[in-house]
């Protein structure tokens, strides 16, 4: 499969008084039309930074430092910033999690889909009949009376929908998801879940899903991209890295999972520690401190990206050597 | 509709208000020690024509007991009857007719400059917090708020008068209707120091309004859709700072028309002001009662319009 | 005046910490840029009124000397004299110590009788809160400054008629930043709990909603005070609040309007003071909001 987006090594830093913090540490992957990739974490492992580095949506003070965005062929980095403006909504689209925060509340909801259109050249007529069109593919019900509300006027799972509509109604090629779910409650997730994968069947869409619920990745995803300190620590197929993860971050992180099965009263599992902070990085390894299978090199050396068993995974220690926790 | 049922409330509101700022002044002006006015009536009757006297007599029913004179007085003043004179003998809706364009149109003025330069500033200090040109602004504003009119005024009528040889306290007033340049080349100053304290206000909320907003993820989903950065500023940047800022700047305006006096009297502008404070000086209670009246009305007006408009601009407000 | 009397907007959290820890208060202020400035300028303006007040600064403020008329900042004379050869550092200080006192008394009477009403209001509801609320905004229907001058207008003028005024202006807004955060109080279940096991009102007023009504209290002080200030200084400049030949700052400005082309000193001193004051208090106030309430930070 040719991929639609291809990020290359990329790096990103934040520039704070104590000179350039990195936050995306050399970060790379492929996704195809048509495909779901999953991108993991806990909250600072980088991967919001990422997707705003994709699309070019850096904060002031905040650039990409090094390598490539490929989309479709053609590289985005180094565009000037009106070309890059003309690929956002167009051929890249954003989906964030607090849907109520994400609409102007002073603007109908008509008006807040049919402006990304015209602002990619469709004319007002057209952008006003695709606008009706998209809010009934996106399930919404009676698409031309939803269209004259307000933002406050809706629940939290439609206005989830109308920020969908929005982001493919130019048609993308790419759909960047930010925990949309996260802010939802779960029947409501489940939906939207579905949702984007039909979506994503009937568009061809490649998506990329940023989620820290192993629930939707299981649901969802083709496959999966697992993020600490900035970096890619594994990489694999969802079937194969629920089955066997290659690192012990993902193990800690599956392991977490209550499941039925589990013996009564049992404690349930946690991955000790903190999530490490960016500016306190410890040499080698950067999950070496809180690793239930960290050995002496992993203290001095980081471990590269190595390809495992139809993946990658960045670890000393195969799982054929990992001690139980 | 919901919307007409909380108009007529309001306006309810309003009338009820008024009313009780008819009841304060009335009872205000009454604790005058002696009884002044029956005081002033017989000193100063002199210059009065029987006619006046007995109007003026009529007018505030001097032997009726206290709710009797409140009554009459409230059923003159909705026959427009707003008393005569005790110094001159003219009626009072009269000299309010005249006073009142020329502070209504300095409050206009003031006001547009006062808000123009405060957004603008507010805007632009707000666009990058905390750098330089953000202290510098703020700190110009809380000198804008801090140095008094009477004195700016001051300074810049000597200014005017050093520098410039221009003496705007001086001549005739020139009412707007005569001629448009000689009217602005009076009012023109006197609205410039109004609007620095006006300006500093507007200046201070727009300020944290447009920080507030440009943090918003709202701004960050129209990035993501590809708006262009000026449609940005204006349509979701400004247009949601810009709500609590109309509210302030309307209830602004209403307060700058009960606060001239000092500018009225320091370049010498026939408004509200100026005749508030005269008649104050020379105990025309007539005066001093209808003035206080006319202004706290308008007032009560404006702060309903200020409710409806802010309820006009904000669909979130419409929510019963 | 344009400058709206200043009013706190928000109210302050409700969920603010119930012991509001005074002994740490200053260091707290001290702490925030801008609340030190105030501190520093505030505490300067009041040793200076002290000393004016006194008439130990410069030479004595009514002794007039026309002999040396007009003349300009010297060593006899650090801010020169007026055109009756009056000291201008002794009539300054002394006027600040005018503009304070008047302040403070105006305020300190609007803070008490605001605040019991705003209080009264708000915990006891029913009708006694209608009532407040309906003379509230009343009080609110009129533009500050045209109260102050109704008030003085029927008064008189006279420092005492202008604290009056003032008072008036500014009782209706303490009620009401008081009223709001006793209300969170007083509808929060286990204070209704409370009374309802006969706990006196007393100490439920005490140690419930005295800590949560003071922080916005107390920031509200410092800007009724710099509004007071500003406002005696407007009254006595058109001669309708302190009386000569008592010094006050705003009738030094309205004196020296015809000579002030000649003698700058005379606007330029008693016009500093002022805005110093203001300057100080609405820092000091910053300092304060941002010392009472941890999660604000400075604007």
């Amino acid at each position: 499969m040719t991929a639609v987006l291809s990020v290359q090594n990329l790096r990103s830093s934040v520039r704070t008084r104590a000179g350039d913090l990195e936050i995306v540490h050399g970060v790379s992957f492929d996704v195809a039309a048509g495909e779901t990739l999953a991108v993991v974490g806990e909250s600072g492992s980088g991967k919001s930074f990422t997707a705003l580095s994709i699309a070019g949506l850096l904060p002031a003070g905040a650039r990409v430092t090094s390598g490539e965005v490929v989309l479709d062929g053609q590289e985005m980095t180094t565009l000037p910033e009106r070309l890059r403006r003309a690929t956002r909504g167009a051929r890249i689209g954003m989906v964030y999690q607090d849907p109520m925060s994400s609409l102007n509340p002073l603007m109908r909801i008509r008006s807040q889909v049919a402006e990304g259109l015209v602002a990619h050249g469709w004319e007002k007529d057209k952008a006003a009949a695709r606008t009706l069109d998209v809010l009934g593919e996106v399930g919404l019900p009676s698409p031309a009376a939803i269209g004259r509300l307000y933002p406050h006027q809706l629940s939290g799972g439609m206005q989830q929908r109308v920020l969908i509509a929005s982001a493919i109604a130019a048609r993308p090629q790419v759909l960047i998801a930010d925990e949309p779910t996260t802010a939802l409650d779960v029947t409501i997730q489940q939906q939207i879940v579905d949702l984007v994968a039909r979506l994503r069947d009937d568009y061809g869409l490649a998506v990329v899903w940023i989620t820290h619920d192993l629930g939707v990745v299981a649901r969802i995803a083709d496959r999966v991209l697992v993020m600490y300190a900035g970096r890619v620590v594994e990489h694999a197929p969802t079937q194969r890295l629920f089955a066997h993860p290659e690192h012990p971050y993902t193990a800690g992180l599956l392991g977490s999972i209550p499941t039925p099965q589990d013996p009564h009263g049992s404690a349930l599992p946690q991955i000790g520690g903190a999530p490490v902070s960016m500016s306190a990085l410890p040499l080698g390894c950067p999950f070496h401190p809180r690793c239930p299978q960290a050995e002496q090199r992993c203290a001095i050396d980081e471990p590269p990206l190595t390809d495992r068993d139809g993946g990658q995974a960045a670890c000393w220690v195969p799982p054929a050597q990992w001690r139980p926790a | 509709m919901a919307s007409w049922r909380w108009f007529a409330a309001r306006i309810a509101g309003a009338v009820l208000t008024l009313l009780g700022v008819t009841i304060v002044v009335f009872v205000v002006l009454r604790t005058i020690p002696g009884d002044a006015i029956s005081a002033a009536l017989g000193i100063e009757s002199g210059t009065l024509t029987p006619a006046q006297h007995a109007a003026l007599e009529h007018y505030y029913g001097v032997d009726k007991p206290w709710i009797a004179q409140l009554v009459s007085w409230i059923g003159q003043l909705l026959q427009g009857n707003l008393g005569v004179s005790l110094t001159s003998g003219k009626p009072v809706a009269g000299l309010i007719g005249k006073a009142l364009p020329v502070t209504v149109e300095l409050a206009v003025l003031a006001a547009a400059i006062g808000t123009a330069a405060g957004v603008l500033l507010g805007m632009f200090a707000g666009s990058r917090p905390g750098h330089v040109r953000d202290s510098v602004t703020q700190g110009a504003g809380l000198l804008g708020l801090a140095i008094p009119e009477f004195v700016l005024g001051t300074v810049t009528v000597t200014l005017l008068a050093e520098a410039f040889a221009y003496f705007p306290d001086t001549g005739e007033y020139v009412p707007l209707t005569e001629s448009v340049s000689g009217n602005l080349s009076q009012m023109l100053y006197p609205a410039l120091v109004l609007s620095v304290g006006f300006a500093a206000n507007v200046m201070r909320t727009t300020r944290s309004e447009y920080v507030e907003v440009a943090g918003a993820d709202f701004i960050r989903t129209a990035r993501g859709k590809g708006l262009r950065p000026g449609r940005i500023r204006l349509a979701y940047l400004l247009r949601n700072a810009l709500v609590p800022i109309v509210t302030l700047t309307g209830i602004q305006f209403g307060y700058l028309l009960g606060g001239t006096v000092i500018i009225e009297q320091i370049f010498a502008l026939p408004g509200m002001g100026r005749l508030l404070f005269t008649s104050i000086n020379d105990r025309d209670y007539p005066i001093v009662q209808s003035t206080v009246l006319v202004i706290a009305a308008l007032f009560v007006a404006i702060n309903l319009i200020v409710d409806v408009l802010y309820r006009v601009i904000d669909p979130r407000t419409r929510e019963t | 005046m344009t400058a709206l009397p200043p009013q706190a907007v928000d109210a302050g959290p409700a969920a603010a910490p119930a012991t509001a820890r005074r002994d740490r208060l200053l260091t707290r202020v001290w702490r925030d840029p801008n609340g030190r400035i105030g501190v520093v300028v505030m505490t300067v303006m009041i040793v200076v009124g002290v000393l004016g007040a006194a008439q130990v600064l410069g030479h004595d403020p009514i002794d007039q000397h026309p002999e040396v008329r007009l003349r300009g900042p010297s060593g006899a004379n650090w801010f020169g004299t007026d055109q009756f050869g009056r000291d201008i550092l002794a009539r300054t200080a002394e006027g600040i110590a005018t503009s304070l006192r008047v302040a403070a008394v105006s305020v300190a009477i609007a803070c008490v009788i605001g605040s019991v009403l705003g209080i009264t209001a708000g915990f006891f509801g029913g009708w006694l809160d209608q009532v407040v609320g309906r003379l509230i905004d009343i009080l609110f229907a009129f533009p500050a400054i045209l109260l102050a001058l109704a008030v003085v207008s029927a008064l008189g003028s006279g420092w005492q008629n202008t604290a009056i005024a003032i008072a008036v202006v500014y009782t209706p807004i303490f009620a009401r930043v008081a009223r709001g955060p006793t209300l969170s109080v007083a509808t929060a279940e286990y204070i209704k709990a409370s009374r309802v096991l006969g706990i006196p009102i007393r100490r439920v007023l005490w140690r419930h909603v005295l800590p949560n009504v003071s922080p916005p209290i107390v920031v509200q002080t410092t800007l009724a005070l710099s509004w007071a200030i500003l406002t005696e200084s407007a009254l006595s400049f058109l001669g309708l609040g302190t009386q000569p030949p008592q010094p006050s700052l705003g009738l030094m400005v309205s004196d020296a309007r015809d000579i002030v082309s000649i003698a700058w000193w005379t606007l330029a001193f008693p016009a500093a003071a002022i805005v110093l004051a203001v300057i100080g208090l609405n820092l000091l106030g910053d300092g304060l909001r941002s010392a009472l309430d941890p999660r604000r930070e400075s604007p």
